[in-house]
């Protein structure tokens, strides 16, 4: 069989419109084949809205979008048949047990019954319930119902599987529990679209959109992002942080410093050249440190410099 | 549990036990807060975060165990601790339809701030806030980095010496959630000690120590560089390549592998003895025809260590059991 090397999801030039207000504008990716592909950014940046549009339960008012060969603006239907979608308010029945609401989503996804009993068995046996089968849904924790939720969208086999913010309000055990299941899908060659506004969490992509007013200010891999860098982070550690603040405040290439538990991370234009004038700077302040060092830019100091550096777009 | 502990404590919990029925929601909880530190306090859902913080404000009054708050014994006299703490929730508890100025006068009568002070307190907390100019502005109109500075201005009107955050950054947008740090990094300095819940694993850098809670014990305290470098019991190792299942596989019962997971494009693997496993590990994984492209020591996140630490807590549990 002929290998295709069409992307299985393309958007292109996607504007979402609420009253004068445009929550999406101008958006524009592709996700390959069997990755994990990440929409990164905080409330407010579009997201929710390019996931409604992308699972065809939601009309852009301009743009394309193209599933799989198939147009999901202009036959929305047939986009469903390959999509699962998982809102951010997955509807899970709270008065049926774990067992009840997959085999509820079973039936809705005419799962035959043969496979159906394996399927949900290993399903909840990954995300670590399967001693809650016969439980209520509505007394499952905020991260046992994420789970539940992913479980049923599970339990046929889509080709791509949107989901939409499923780790908001999900403590880090169980979100890495979710994500364990993410990576055995893809494993399984399910292409996964995935929101998310933990900017750590974009680490965990394959490749990542970082969303930012409604446009992409960034798309790429996260080690690319991360070139993307302007510059470098220098962590100062040091039991008096605003003092040392002050002390490196408006040196030469010294911008941003930010104040953490253990002392300070400051933004500079070239660490090497930095370092020593900034051990400088802080003996000549007195101000007691332990170390300088060079540290590893995080999604969120790219993010930020991004957008102080007004570079929007892709 | 002996990290640094600056100024004398302004929070002392000895042996907190809640019980609820025959669920043990807080179990021999210890630990002091200092004047003028921030203390983060990490865990999953349900692990007690939240009713150890009521506990502190009064709320609740625990089963047995001793709390003392501002120096003032919570369960004999909440109503005098009232009056010395802040408190804001991830909810923001700010009126939607009211403006700035409103909001802040209605949580200043709440707060019983006095009426000669409240004027001055007003322009404290929107010169902190950022929100000159936005006084008639109503909440509602207000961007989330707006409402939630607004939010932490009602919960200093009164001048606490102890402030309680529940999940204060939910949502917020970078910029203005790194804001937000700095003016809880600037009452820190005025001597206002800080306790923080929160999820976010990145945030906990911000405290001065972070506890780990899980299942109502604590299980860890220590500075974000005390957890990292010894809690985890191993080291961190990354390793890229092309068939990450298999070798996530091969990895899992190897020779000083204590565990693996998943990473993006990569696995961390937390092994014993990093530089035996740099050697060791490419030459067993070469004997099944696996080749990584990259292995190399990395440090470990405060979600490795959070992540680790809760599934060490578990085990010995279930031992117990």
């Amino acid at each position: 069989m002929k290998e295709t090397h069409r992307p299985i999801v393309e958007a292109s030039g996607l504007i979402k419109r609420f009253d004068t207000v445009a929550a999406v504008d101008g958006l524009s990716f592709t996700v390959e084949r069997g990755e994990i592909f990440g929409l990164v950014g905080p409330d407010g940046a579009g997201k929710t809205a390019t996931m409604r549009m992308l699972a065809g339960v939601m009309q852009p008012d301009a743009g394309s979008i193209v599933i799989d060969g198939i147009d999901v603006v202009s036959d929305p239907e047939t986009g469903k048949q390959h999509i699962s979608y998982m809102p951010q308010r997955f509807g899970l029945y709270e008065d049926l047990t774990v067992d009840e609401n997959i085999r509820f989503y079973a039936d809705l996804f005419e799962v035959p019954a043969r496979d159906r009993e394996e399927r949900a068995a290993r399903l909840l046996a990954a995300s670590g319930m399967s001693q809650f089968r016969s439980r209520l849904a509505g007394q499952l924790s905020g991260g046992m119902k994420q789970k539940l939720g992913l479980s049923c969208a599970l339990v046929h086999t889509p080709r791509i599987l949107l989901l939409d913010e499923p780790t908001t309000g999900v403590d880090p055990v169980s979100r890495r529990d979710f994500w364990r299941i993410l990576y055995d899908l893809r494993e399984e060659g399910v292409t996964i679209v995935i929101s998310t506004a933990y900017l750590d969490e974009a680490e965990r992509c394959n490749r990542l959109a970082l969303l930012h007013g409604g446009r992409v200010l960034y798309c790429d891999t996260p080690a690319a992002l991360k070139q993307h860098m302007p510059g470098a982070i220098v962590a100062i550690s040091s039991p008096a942080g605003r003092e040392a603040r002050a002390a490196i405040a408006g040196l030469e290439g010294v911008g941003d410093a930010l104040l953490v538990g253990d002392g300070v991370h400051a933004v500079v234009d070239n660490a090497v050249l930095r370092i020593p004038q900034l051990r400088e700077a802080l003996q000549r302040a007195n101000v007691p440190f332990a170390d300088i060092a060079v540290g590893e830019p995080s999604i969120e100091d790219v993010f930020i410099a991004l957008l102080e550096n007004g570079r929007g777009l892709q | 549990m002996n990290a640094r502990e600056p100024g004398e404590p302004q929070i002392i919990a000895e042996e907190l036990i809640k019980r609820f029925g025959t669920f043990v929601a807080v179990d021999h909880v210890n630990f002091r807060i200092g004047r003028g530190e921030i203390m983060g306090f990490l865990g999953p859902n349900g692990a007690g975060k939240s009713t150890i913080i009521r506990i502190l404000c009064g709320l609740l009054r625990p089963s047995a165990g001793r709390a003392l708050v501002a120096g003032i014994d919570v369960a004999a006299d909440p109503e005098r601790v009232r009056e010395r703490i802040g408190y804001m929730s991830q909810k923001f508890s700010l009126y939607r339809d009211l403006n700035v100025e409103e909001n802040l006068r209605f949580f200043g009568g709440i707060y019983r701030v006095p009426h000669n002070e409240l004027a001055d307190r007003m322009r404290f907390a929107i010169d902190m806030a950022g929100l000159r100019g936005r006084e008639k502005a109503l909440v509602s109109t207000l961007a989330g980095g707006w409402q939630q500075r607004l939010a932490l201005g009602c919960a200093v009107l009164h001048r606490p010496p102890i402030l309680f955050l529940d999940e204060p950054t939910s949502g917020v947008e970078p910029a203005s959630r790194r804001r937000f740090w700095d003016l809880i990094h600037t009452l820190a300095a005025d001597g206002v000690s800080v306790l923080v819940s929160t999820h976010y694993m990145d945030e906990a850098e911000y405290c001065h120590r972070a506890a780990l809670i899980n299942q109502g014990r604590l299980i860890a305290v220590g500075s974000p560089e005390e957890l990292k470098h010894t809690a985890l019991g191993g080291e961190l190792l990354l390793l890229e390549g092309d068939s990450l299942g298999p070798t996530l596989a091969a990895l899992t019962d190897a020779p000083g592998v204590l565990d693996c997971s998943v990473f993006g494009n990569a696995l961390h693997v937390l092994v014993r003895d990093a530089a035996r496993s740099l050697t060791e590990l490419p030459a067993l994984l070469e004997q099944k025809g696996l080749r990584p492209t990259r292995v190399e020591p990395i440090r470990a996140s405060l979600e490795d260590v959070f992540v680790q630490l809760i599934a060490i807590d578990m085990a010995q549990r279930r031992q117990a059991a």
